[in-house]
Parts: C-alpha cells; sequence; structure tokens
C-alpha cells in the first residue's frame, strides 16, 4: 500500500508539473519563434508610440552588423505601425507589420502557420495582405477580398490604402492573432511615402534561447542610443506565467506530499499494529528502542524508494511517450487559444525534478514513520507478546 | 544468592475499577542449572511471575536479583542491554519472524549482541544442528512444523548464552511427540550448557520432567519441591 500510495502520488505530481512546464514552455518558445523574436531593436519612443515617426535609419548596415554576432543565427527588420483595416461589413484596429517576407521567414514561423492561401506568393493588381482567421471573420473577409487599410501619411495626412487577402494564418495565440496584419515593406512605403532604408523594428532570432543575455548586453553596448529588448522584457508576464506555475506546481506538490504522508502513515500504522507480537518479542529478546525506531523507520523509507523507482519509471515513461506524441486538448481548444495557449501540449521535465521529487519523498516517509515508530516504542513487551495474531 | 533471587515480590494491576493482586509477596531463589516449573491454575500469577523474573513487566514493590544484580530499578535502556546478554526466552507462540531463515531467526540475536558474521553464522548453525535440525537450517518458519519451530525458538534462545532461559508455555501448542522431543533437546541443554531452564506451564509432561516445582497459587508460593 506504501508503494501503491508513493508510486500514483508521484506519477500524479510528476505528470502534472511536466504538462505545466510543457505549457509554459511551449507559450515561451511560441511567443519567441512566432512572435517577439529573442530580442527586439527600437528607438526608446517607438515603445511609447508606435508612430511611423520613430523609425531607425541605416537599418541594412544595422542587420550586416547583427548577423556577425556570435549566436545570433538570422535577423529581420520592419515597419510596423498601428492603422485602420476595413472591409464593406466593418473595420478593426490592427497593427500592421511590414516585411520582407523572405527576411521574415527565417525569423518568424508565421507562413507555417497559413491555413487558407499563401505566403505572400500570389501577384496582382492589388497588394498582397496576410491576415489572422480571427480578424478575416470579424472583417468578413476571405481570400480575394478587399481590405482598405487606414493609416498616417508621412506628411501627417491620412493615407487609404487597397489590398487584397493572399492569405489567412492562424497561431494557438488568439490574443496575438487578432491585431496583426502582414504587409510587404515596399507596399506599406509606396502607401505611406515612408523612406527607404529605414525600420521601425529589427527583430533577432538566436541560435539557443541561453545566448540572450549576453547577445544583449553586446547590442547595448553597440547601440547604446537605442533600446534593446530580450524577449523577457518585451513580454515580462512569459515569465510572470512562468513563475506563477511554478509556484501553483509546489502548491500541488504540498498538497500531495501531505496526502502520501498520510498514506504512509496509515499504512505503517496497519504495519505495526499487524506485527505486535513480533515487535514485542524484539523488544523482549533484547532489541533496544533505537533500534525498533530505526527499523521502522527504515522499512517506511525503503517501501518508498520501491514506489519512488516505479513512480518515476512510469512517469519518465509517459512523459516522454506524450512529449513526443503531444497530449491533444482539442475539446478545449478555443479556450486555450483565447489564453494564448496551444491545445496540443507536449509535456517535459528536466532531470533536476526527478530528483528533487525523490529527496521530497524520502524525507516524508522519514517524517510519515515516526508516529508508526513512536507507537511501537509503546508497546508493553510482556502485553504484547500475547496479542491475538 | 542463586542465579535469580526474588524478595517479596508484589505486583498489583490498577487499570481496572477493582486493583488485581497478581503477585502477593513471592521471595524465592533459583540456582544455576536448574530446570524447574512454575505452575499454578489459569489466573495464579505465574505469567506475571515470568515477566518479572525476565524484566519483561516490573514489581509493584519487592526486588529481582540476576546474578547478583537487581533489575528491579535498571533503567528502561540498561534493562533491555541486560535482557539482550543474560536472559533467553522461548514463547508459547513460538515467536519467530516469519520473513527471516532458520539461521537467521537465531543469528538475529547474536546480530543485536554486535557479534561478527562469521563467528554468528557458526554459532547459528551449531545450534540449530544442536536442537536436531541440521536440515532445516534455511527453511523459513512456515515451512516448520510446530515442534520444529519451537526447537529454532530454543536454538535463539540459547544464542546469546544467556544465564537461564524463561519458557512460558512452550508446549501448549504441540503434540505429544513435538513436546517429547523438546524436552529432550531442552533438557539436554540443560546438562550440557547448564542454563538454568524456568518454564510457565499446565503440561504435566513437563511437570513430569522437571526437577523442581513451584505452584503458585493467588499469587502466593503454595508449594516448593524439589525432585
Amino acid at each position: 500500500m506504501v508503494i501503491l500510495a508513493v508510486t500514483l502520488g508521484l506519477f500524479g505530481i510528476l505528470f502534472m508539473i511536466a504538462i505545466s512546464n510543457g505549457m509554459v514552455e511551449q507559450k515561451i518558445d511560441a511567443s519567441i519563434h512566432n512572435e517577439i523574436s529573442h530580442i527586439q531593436i527600437h528607438l526608446p519612443e517607438f515603445m511609447q508610440d508606435q508612430s511611423l515617426a520613430f523609425s531607425m535609419d541605416s537599418v541594412k548596415q544595422m542587420e550586416d552588423e547583427i548577423s556577425s554576432i556570435p549566436g545570433v543565427r538570422a535577423v529581420s527588420s520592419r515597419i510596423k505601425a498601428l492603422a485602420m483595416a476595413s472591409t464593406a461589413a466593418t473595420g478593426a484596429g490592427v497593427i500592421i507589420n511590414a516585411i520582407d517576407p523572405e527576411k521574415e521567414k527565417a525569423v518568424t514561423k508565421i507562413y507555417q502557420f497559413i491555413t487558407e492561401g499563401d505566403y505572400f506568393e500570389t501577384t496582382g493588381r492589388s497588394a498582397p495582405i496576410l491576415v489572422s482567421k480571427k480578424l478575416s471573420t470579424k472583417l468578413k473577409a476571405k481570400i480575394g477580398s478587399k481590405i482598405v487599410i487606414t493609416i498616417q501619411h508621412a506628411s501627417g495626412e491620412l493615407a487609404y490604402g487597397l489590398f487584397r487577402v493572399s492569405g489567412i494564418y492562424k497561431t494557438s495565440n488568439a490574443i496575438y492573432d487578432e491585431p496583426n496584419i502582414f504587409v510587404k515593406k515596399d507596399d506599406l512605403i509606396s502607401l505611406t511615402g515612408y523612406e527607404q532604408g529605414k525600420a521601425s523594428e529589427i527583430a533577432i532570432l538566436l541560435d539557443n534561447v541561453d545566448q540572450t543575455d549576453p547577445v544583449t548586453d553586446n547590442l547595448r553596448a553597440k547601440f547604446p542610443s537605442l533600446s534593446v529588448l530580450p524577449w523577457k522584457e518585451l513580454e515580462p508576464i512569459l515569465l510572470a506565467l512562468s513563475s506563477m506555475m511554478d509556484q501553483m506546481s509546489y502548491f500541488l506538490l504540498i498538497i500531495i506530499l501531505v496526502a502520501m504522508a498520510f498514506g504512509i502513515i496509515n499504512t505503517m500504522m496497519m504495519a505495526v499494529l499487524e506485527r505486535t507480537r513480533e515487535i514485542g518479542m524484539l523488544m523482549a529478546v533484547g532489541m533496544n528502542k533505537r533500534k525498533v525506531f530505526l527499523m521502522i523507520m527504515l522499512e517506511t523509507v525503503f517501501l518508498a524508494m520501491v514506489g519512488t523507482f516505479f513512480g518515476i519509471v512510469i512517469s519518465a515513461v509517459t512523459i516522454h511517450f506524450t512529449g513526443m506524441n503531444g497530449l491533444n486538448f482539442a475539446a478545449w481548444a478555443e479556450g486555450y487559444e483565447a489564453f494564448g495557449y496551444s491545445a496540443l501540449v507536449y509535456p517535459s521535465l528536466y532531470l533536476d525534478f526527478y530528483i528533487g521529487m525523490t529527496v521530497l519523498v524520502i524525507i516524508t516517509a522519514i517524517i510519515s514513520s515516526i508516529y508508526p515508530a513512536r507507537k511501537a516504542l509503546r508497546f508493553n513487551p510482556a502485553a504484547a507478546i500475547r496479542e491475538d495474531a | 544468592m542463586g542465579v535469580i533471587t526474588t524478595k517479596d515480590l508484589h505486583k498489583v494491576y490498577s487499570e481496572t475499577k477493582v486493583p488485581v493482586n497478581a503477585l502477593n509477596g513471592i521471595s524465592l531463589s533459583i540456582e544455576e542449572a536448574e530446570f524447574t516449573a512454575i505452575v499454578g491454575p489459569s489466573g495464579s500469577g505465574k505469567t506475571t511471575l515470568l515477566n518479572m523474573l525476565g524484566g519483561l513487566d516490573a514489581p509493584t514493590s519487592g526486588e529481582v536479583y540476576i546474578n547478583g544484580t537487581n533489575i528491579t530499578g535498571l533503567p528502561s535502556r540498561r534493562l533491555i542491554d541486560f535482557r539482550l546478554h543474560n536472559i533467553g526466552f522461548v514463547f508459547q507462540s513460538f515467536n519467530l519472524i516469519p520473513v527471516l531463515t532458520a539461521r537467521e531467526n537465531v543469528e538475529f540475536i547474536l546480530q543485536l549482541q554486535g557479534v561478527g558474521k562469521t563467528e554468528r553464522q557458526q554459532r547459528a548453525v551449531e545450534l540449530l544442528e544442536a536442537v536436531g535440525l541440521p536440515d532445516k537450517i534455511d527453511n523459513r518458519p512456515g515451512d516448520l512444523s510446530g515442534g520444529q519451530q519451537q526447537r529454532v525458538s530454543v536454538a535463539r534462545a540459547l544464542a546469546s548464552k544467556p544465564r537461564f532461559i524463561l519458557a512460558d508455555e512452550p508446549t501448549a501448542n504441540l503434540d505429544s511427540k513435538s513436546t517429547a522431543e523438546l524436552l529432550d533437546i531442552m533438557m539436554k541443554m540443560n546438562e550440557q550448557y547448564k542454563t538454568t531452564f524456568i518454564f510457565s506451564t499446565h503440561d504435566q509432561r513437563v511437570m513430569d520432567r522437571a526437577r523442581r516445582i513451584i505452584t503458585i497459587e493467588d499469587g502466593k508460593v503454595a508449594k516448593d519441591e524439589t525432585k
């Protein structure tokens, strides 16, 4: 029973934490690879007012310089601005991302989320535009539909541009999808009178997320007048999310360990009471109290370790399998995506967590054994020996 | 002074509404190599007396001396250690550890005493051979008959080279043949090792073999006969 309690308790907590870890890791990964990249560079004023007026010069030179930094995998510059998108049905406020499609492919994976149409491959008279599924539904637009973009011209007047929907995309983050639209840089430049060679934002993808801090420091030293922001500062909520999930996991962990402790105490109490005669005999023939106490404690710990072994093996196999194939919560997909999470979760757990859990289970077993062991010490050997089997 | 000496032992159990006077002033002396049976009707105080002699229970008043040591006032830890090195026990229900083999059950006492592995294995085998179980050394209690289990129990009791062995109704769960075999072995051990054997018993077969019979009635020594 102790083995079963520990096995099931451990499997439960490890799998739950692996799911929650997986969700957070995927969320961070998706944000970096689909939305914000590892690092972004802007003019400091741009973060307060996403206006075309706050653009960086000599962007091509900057891109070349950044590309040569060790750890940088790809660089893409964008013109970004707030605008209005309208169809015959209705209108909506949007964020225009004017990109170089080929360069952008190296930095974000939006092109992989096209569900209808294509990624700027169709040519025609009207400029192509990529909208999200959510926005297309709102605007009642489909592939080939016309969308009018209203945006501030460089002269300060309003400019109106006609675009045709060439592609509809859908990521797992409905919050990101709704306002973000993509057009070609040249098309936005010709609409707004924006200067060539400038950009609102430079997005940088690294080889490895661990290189974020050193590359950020490097860029800040190279471009001291610009705002260089790593993903943690661009989306501090990601870190907060990770921290919140950790705290929830610890809370669940405590609950499960307490439940496990009660299971162990209950089972070991039964074991001690069932062995009253045996324990009475041991005390009668000369086993001292310290040894009786240690005997019960060690039995509990050994049983818990066997349960830990099975719990870890079952957990590791399950997490590995589901980590490769994913857990599909399709039934709740809409709910997940509304909060920016994918409904296909890949659980993951690092080795140090398994080790930590093993230590915690052993500590729990030791603490749980105290009460049954003390109960055994209170046996009167003379009476215990004569207890009915 | 004998191996065991008691002086005016009294034991009152006050857990019930009406206190029970289990022992009412027992003074006796038992010498080395005695083969003594303590007999009496149920409720006479035999078991209580045996518990006092074994240090398993404390008297309400009076003293118990074993080899000149007053065990009555010994602190718990010292008393447990004293039992380990001086007293052997044979129980009515054998009380062997079911997951250990016969040899391991005997070795167990020696392990508690801190005896080295080689020596305790050797001694365990010697004792099991002495009690007539050379071919049952690696059997667990579940594979042994009642008589065989009790012989293992005797071997275990002898393992620590005690001054005396207390046997509480050792033949109660045995048939005639097993009882006879067990008593033969105990008498042989008594002669060979000069170990004192003290029985609490109703069994006439045990009384017939005992060289001294102490009869307890109402918590007192009613008769003390040496054959």
